[in-house]
């Protein structure tokens, strides 16, 4: 399909690889294709170190532990679309947080992010780390409770500060809840679309496209199935790339690691 | 002018711990009932009970992984009550080896020490010399899950050993080791000890490890000290039924009865002198009271008049020598005699109790007479 002239509705026009031409020259794929790697990268690394870092202080047996992880979960139930639209209304200056602290006098204050161009993007990670941490905290607090307590005891003793432990001698233990984190959070960004479309519908301009938009954009508003398939090619063919050194590196790691829990 | 006071040599003892009214409880459940506890210089101390006895506790009140709701510990000649357990003065080994995974062994024993700022010669003198004395210098660049579990063991105590810690702290050390490893280290514990000289407190409820390493056993039961002394009171003199029956292997064995007259003990067909039992002092006649007595300490004695005709019901070789059940009256006591001793079932066997060997606890209370 990607090698057809197909418009509207689908024809057998073959035209070779033009349509991957006209899509690299395409200056919306290519802040799609940008976006992408900036969200992914810093809506993972973000998410996972909020995640355990919630995970931490919880297993610091504080108070109301259940009723706090009820609440940092609580956002993983929402469906993008519902905390797009609220997140959305929170950061919109003429209604949300910035006119709050107008409203009380900041008026210096700004929090302008949603609407400026090259920061849209970031206010996306953040809501997208907001809604993740949750699930990120879950699964490593039942890695965390897997540890020894003892283990504690003796860095204690060691004289090892609480940091240091957590960040020397338990981060490294939980590398198998890191992974599963990890694969959990990977493929909701493959697939991010509706967060996109709620907050900011790839706006301001097209400062926050993603591929996923991209292709539904062209697929089914601008009648352009077949630029939209070399972009639902090219974009596989991207993560394809990506899983084909990820996976492997997985693979040599989990099977280190069980080697040695097995010598 | 002012001088710090000078303090006369051997005041100072930098080993010596000492646990002054020690009250620890979860809520208000009780853990520890007002506990005082002095631990010498280079002392071996083994804090012996069933589990549940806070024998943990009191460790880790010592290390200061344990809060005290009251009372005060010492190490050393300084108040350590509310200091950090690094800065206690001790190192300790725990049950589940809790080396840190993802270090070789030589990381786990000089993470401390670099986190603590000691200069990298140092470092690699203390390593090196820890290693050797465990004999586990080729283990140094593996991970903690190449080693088998008394390799592990033998890294945690050298973790513990480079801190030059001058009191050592070992909570069942032993406990997830199997039966010859468990032998092994304990020779090996015992001989670092010797070698360094340092105070240590060793919790277990094996009493065979207790017997075999302490200076002084500290016996433990319901949150309270019941018997300390070296293990040969421990044995001998046991304060109560309790310290009787946990220490030694196979247990004492008892005969229920009471006293009567005449410095006897009566029980049902049995009927015998306790001549020569020291701390019997006024006898209350019919005072109901539990004889005790361990198999070494029952002979045969063919052809004296005191000796008691008892049916032999089973033998249990041991190799080095046999435990032979003996019914006395209504009950079967083990009596333990040389491997070769000739023996067939149903033999009627001249069985001595000497009353040097017994001893009594009052049945109620299940304390000594």
């Amino acid at each position: 399909m990607s090698l057809t002239a197909s418009r509207m509705l689908p024809n057998n026009n073959f035209v070779g690889l033009r349509q991957y031409a006209t899509l690299i020259d395409n200056g919306r794929w290519q802040v799609s294709v940008v976006n992408l790697a900036l969200f992914g990268v810093l809506f993972l690394a973000a998410s996972l170190v909020l995640g355990f870092i919630l995970a931490a202080l919880i297993d610091q047996r504080v108070r109301a532990e259940s009723l706090l992880r009820s609440v940092f979960l609580y956002p993983f139930s929402m469906s993008f679309i519902v905390i797009g639209l609220a997140w959305r209304w929170l950061l919109d200056p003429t209604l949300g947080i910035e006119k709050l602290l107008h409203d009380i006098g900041l008026t210096g204050a700004h929090f302008d992010w949603l609407i400026r161009p090259d920061r849209v993007i970031f206010t996306l990670v953040l809501t997208a780390v907001w809604h993740a941490s949750g699930l990120v905290m879950a699964i490593m607090l039942a890695g965390l409770r897997g540890i020894d307590r003892e283990i504690w005891n003796a860095a204690r003793v060691d004289g090892i500060s609480t940091w240091r432990t957590l960040v020397f001698i338990v981060a490294p233990m939980l590398r198998g809840s890191f992974a599963t984190a990890f694969v959990l959070l990977a493929t909701s960004v493959v697939r991010l679309y509706d967060l996109s479309v709620a907050t900011t519908n790839g706006g301001p301009g097209i400062a926050s496209e993603l591929p996923a938009k991209f292709v539904m954009d062209y697929l089914f508003d601008r009648g352009n199935i077949g630029l939209a398939a070399a972009a639902a090619a090219a974009a596989t063919t991207m993560l394809a790339t990506v899983a084909m050194v990820v996976a492997p590196w997985f693979y040599w790691q989990t099977r280190r690691s069980r080697q040695a829990g097995m010598a | 002018m002012q001088h710090e006071l000078p303090v006369p040599h051997g005041l100072v003892r930098p080993g010596a711990v000492s646990l002054r009214g020690v009250e620890i409880a979860y809520g208000s459940f009780r853990v520890l009932d007002r506990l005082d506890l002095e631990v010498a210089q280079s002392e071996f101390l083994v804090l012996l009970g069933p589990s549940g006895c806070g024998k943990s506790t009191l460790l880790n009140a010592v290390a200061g992984l344990t809060e005290v709701d009251a009372g005060e510990i010492w190490v050393g000649g300084r108040n350590v009550t509310w200091k950090e357990p690094k800065d206690r003065g001790i190192a300790m080994v725990f049950q589940s080896y809790t080396l840190y995974p993802r270090m070789t062994v030589r990381g786990n024993m000089s993470f401390g020490l670099q986190v603590a700022g000691i200069a990298r010669a140092e470092i690699q003198r203390r390593v090196r010399e820890a290693a050797a004395m465990l004999r586990i210098e080729d283990l140094l660049d593996r991970k903690p899950a190449e080693l088998s579990g008394g390799q592990r063991q033998r890294v945690a105590i050298g973790r513990a050993l480079v801190r030059e810690a001058a009191v050592c702290l070992f909570d069942e050390p032993l406990s997830n080791l199997d039966a010859q490893l468990r032998t092994e280290l304990r020779t090996e514990i015992k001989r670092l000890h010797v070698r360094l000289g340092a105070t240590m407190i060793f919790v277990t409820h094996d009493q065979i490890e207790a017997l075999t390493l302490a200076d002084r056993i500290a016996v433990m039961r319901d949150r309270r000290i019941q018997q300390l002394g070296t293990p040969t009171e421990i044995y001998t003199r046991p304060v109560s039924r309790f310290v009787a029956t946990f220490v030694g292997c196979p247990a004492m064995g008892f005969i229920a009865g009471h006293l009567v007259e005449g410095r006897r003990f009566k029980a049902d067909g049995l009927d015998l002198s306790l001549d020569g039992y020291q701390a019997l002092g006024e006898m209350a006649a019919g005072r109901p009271v539990d004889l005790g007595i361990r198999p070494e300490h029952i002979t045969l004695a063919p052809g004296h008049p005191e000796a008691i005709e008892a049916p032999l019901e089973l033998v249990e070789p041991m190799g080095s020598d046999l435990l032979a059940w003996v019914r006395l009256g209504t009950v079967s006591l083990a009596m333990r005699l040389p491997a070769e001793t000739p023996l067939s079932l149903g033999d009627r066997l001249p069985v001595m109790l000497p009353a040097s060997r017994f001893n009594l606890f009052d049945a109620a209370s299940g304390l000594r007479i």
